[in-house]
């Protein structure tokens, strides 16, 4: 580690405020970061392509700090960091795809966003006409009495699209594959050129049940590039909304994964409730999933008492409803049968993949953006984060109990504490290009916005990293000696989004 | 679990209580569609959800057309797990290039008399993802669209609204398509 570059290390109260730059490096220190992710000194943010260059965004858990690096006069290609830490394989052979780059080393070079049916080839390098579909090459598997199940892109529920390549021995899963790429829009290329405006209409429709936690994400990187100081009780509207997206998308999940193991019941319980949740939030916020509420600058829609005693009537019926659903869920062995010791993921794996959201806390790593890489409003507010080591289905469901309950929490804290004042401040251009870093704590665990402006303030890169980058290829070891049909139960439990990863 | 049951039957019905304006509507609109789906095709509709490159958005609200609230199973509409087993296909989002052939095959399995209803602002035109070079355009650029949707997301009501007009339109004598 000899070559480990000295990269500019911002904490989080730095760069939630003011631009962040990329510091350069060179190959010899890129291929040192690789070995550093690998050995545990660092993890993975992010990893994307620019014009003729690629980013690396790192976290340094000890010290609470962020840093990227940019490897710059990259034209043919660069040396692949998924060679030496595997996380970052789908986000390189994505790199690949938009740019054209070679990955020098990599074992991986299959296509992974690009499916041979755009016009063009590197979209966002030199776009080249495209040569059509080629046959992809699933990795190969031998031994006895192995068989495949092939399954997607169209699923059998009404969900997002994704292709399952399962080989099995008899009942037991003994490699799942993932294909995935089928949603892909284009929209790290619809962002360049685009307007803030347009930027944060994009980031709200990224993947539809993160549309609050994207928005907030695309707004914080916005903001601290352009140095804007948003009004606190934005910030605490803010808070508000991704704390209700939370709660919905909680609440749906521990129905939907009790529904896959046959308990209808608490589908049609938590459902009622995810409901009630959309409904005070399309009452106060004037839009159930509170799409296009938050804008650089600030929010677009105030609270006024009324809004804020509906929400609180919310929460007082949760909390008066939701703790007898807890305890039928611990009390039906039939379905903790189901869910305890079934797809359970290795600590280690969680920790080397820096799996965020309840994925990461049930397998024991103890981390959230809220309050490990502190933003407003949760910098003044009571936040307990759960975390399990037992990594199995239970141990995910459990998380997203804890959370329900933090973030009705939450929510109490902010209604308390709500200042008075402007909800938006004006967002000016910088004058000069600038850069910055948005990183929110949406339900399914922290979304990375790296944003970088030009001199009007239009959008020369925005990359934004959905979680699911960690946890998708988890699931693959997870679902790894289970049956087949403990997979859809698995899946919901992990609830990757297919959008948000396909961009 | 008995409580829940028993909580159940001793309850008045979630569908009924909710004193805001959309209640009645709602009740009427089901009533409505119900006589609708009658005439055309006895007393059940099979709905089968397809995302050709949604965002997840749509697919949130017409999950919630099966929560307690919406109840659409009331009604004799029901989502199915196979296109083969479907008269309704709901296609959500913009169609991407890497999803069109899946959509076209999914659409070539389902059965005729079957129609084609396209869900949200995306799958109008391609909504803001228009122009993109991942996106071949709204479902009419893969499919015959018998109906559009609108709303980003449509909310279930309008969910609701828009499966009752078809129905009616099928109805009153234009062929399937």
């Amino acid at each position: 580690m000899t070559d480990l570059p000295g990269l500019d290390w911002t904490r989080s109260r730095d760069f939630r405020t003011a631009p962040l730059a990329a510091t350069g490096v060179k190959a010899t220190e890129w291929i040192a970061l690789g070995r550093a992710l690998a050995a545990g000194r660092f993890a993975l943010l992010g990893l994307w392509g620019e014009t003729d260059a690629v980013c690396l965004a790192l976290h340094d858990a000890d010290a609470r700090a962020v840093a990227v690096a940019r490897l710059a006069g990259v034209h043919d290609g660069f040396p692949s960091i998924g060679a030496r830490h595997a996380p970052a394989q789908r986000l390189e052979r994505a790199a690949a795809d938009l740019y054209g780059y070679e990955l020098h080393g990599a074992e991986d070079r299959r296509p992974w966003l690009d499916h041979g049916h755009w016009d063009i080839a590197h979209p966002l390098g030199k776009p080249t006409p495209h040569a059509g579909p080629a046959p992809y090459a699933f990795l190969p598997v031998a031994g006895e009495s192995l068989h495949q199940v092939p399954v997607g892109p169209v699923h059998a529920g009404i969900i997002e699209p994704g292709h399952f390549r399962f080989t099995a021995q008899g009942e037991t899963v003994v490699r799942l594959e993932q294909r995935l790429g089928y949603v892909h829009k284009g929209i790290d290329r619809l962002m360049q050129g685009a307007t803030l405006e347009r930027g944060a209409e994009l980031a709200g429709r990224t993947s539809g049940d993160s549309t609050v936690a994207y928005a907030f994400a695309f707004a914080q990187a916005a903001e601290a590039a352009l140095s804007v100081a948003v009004p606190p009780r934005a910030l605490y509207l803010r808070g508000l909304m991704a704390e209700l997206e939370r709660l919905a998308n909680h609440l749906g999940d521990i129905g939907a994964i009790c529904n896959d193991a046959a308990f209808a019941m608490m589908l049609a319980q938590t459902g009622a409730l995810r409901e009630q949740v959309l409904r005070v939030a399309g009452s106060v916020f004037g839009h159930r999933f509170m799409r296009d509420r938050i804008v650089p600058g600030g929010v677009t829609v105030d609270l006024d008492t009324g809004g804020a005693a509906e929400i609180q009537a919310l929460i007082q019926m949760l909390r008066a409803r939701f703790p007898a659903l807890v305890e039928l869920y611990d009390n039906t062995p039939s379905l903790l049968d189901r869910t305890v010791a079934t797809g359970r993921l290795d600590p280690g794996l969680a920790h080397r993949f820096a799996a965020g959201g309840y994925v990461g806390r049930a397998s024991g790593r103890d981390f959230d953006a809220r309050r490990d890489l502190r933003y407003a409003p949760y910098d003044s507010l009571r936040l307990e984060v759960p975390v399990r080591t037992d990594g199995d289905i239970n141990a995910r469901i459990w998380i997203r109990i804890r959370e329900v309950e933090q973030s009705c929490s939450l929510i109490t804290q902010i209604l308390n504490a709500l200042p008075p004042g402007p909800v938006r401040a004006p967002v000016s251009p910088a004058g000069g290009p600038r850069s910055g870093l948005g990183l929110v704590e949406g339900f399914r665990g922290d979304i990375l916005v790296w944003l970088a402006l030009d001199a009007q303030g239009t959008i020369a890169r925005c990359h934004m990293r959905d979680p699911s980058w960690f946890q998708w290829p988890l699931l693959e070891a997870a679902i790894e000696g289970d049956i087949i049909a403990d997979f859809p139960l698995c899946n919901k439990s992990f609830n990757c989004s297919y959008s948000g990863q396909d961009l | 679990m008995l409580r829940f049951l028993l909580d159940g039957l001793i309850r008045a019905p979630m569908t009924e209580p909710a004193p805001e304006p959309g209640q009645a509507a709602r009740d009427e609109l089901g009533a409505a569609l119900a006589r609708a789906v009658r005439t055309r095709l006895g007393r059940s509709l099979s709905i089968r959800a397809v995302d050709a490159g949604s965002c997840n958005g749509c697919e949130l609200e017409i999950h919630a057309l099966s929560n307690p609230f919406y109840d659409l199973e009331r009604f004799g509409l029901h989502f199915v797990a196979s296109p083969r087993h479907a008269d309704v296909l709901l296609v959500t989002g913009p169609v991407t290039r890497n999803m069109a052939e899946a959509l076209r095959r999914t659409f070539d399995a389902t059965p005729a008399p079957k129609w084609v209803i396209a869900v949200g602002e995306c799958a109008k035109d391609g909504g803001c993802f228009a122009g993109s070079y991942a996106i071949a355009g709204g479902v009419a650029a893969v499919l015959p669209v018998d109906l559009h949707i609108p709303g980003c997301p449509p909310a279930p009501l309008a969910l609701l609204d828009g499966l009752l007009a078809l129905v009616e339109r099928q109805g009153a004598g234009s062929g399937p398509g």
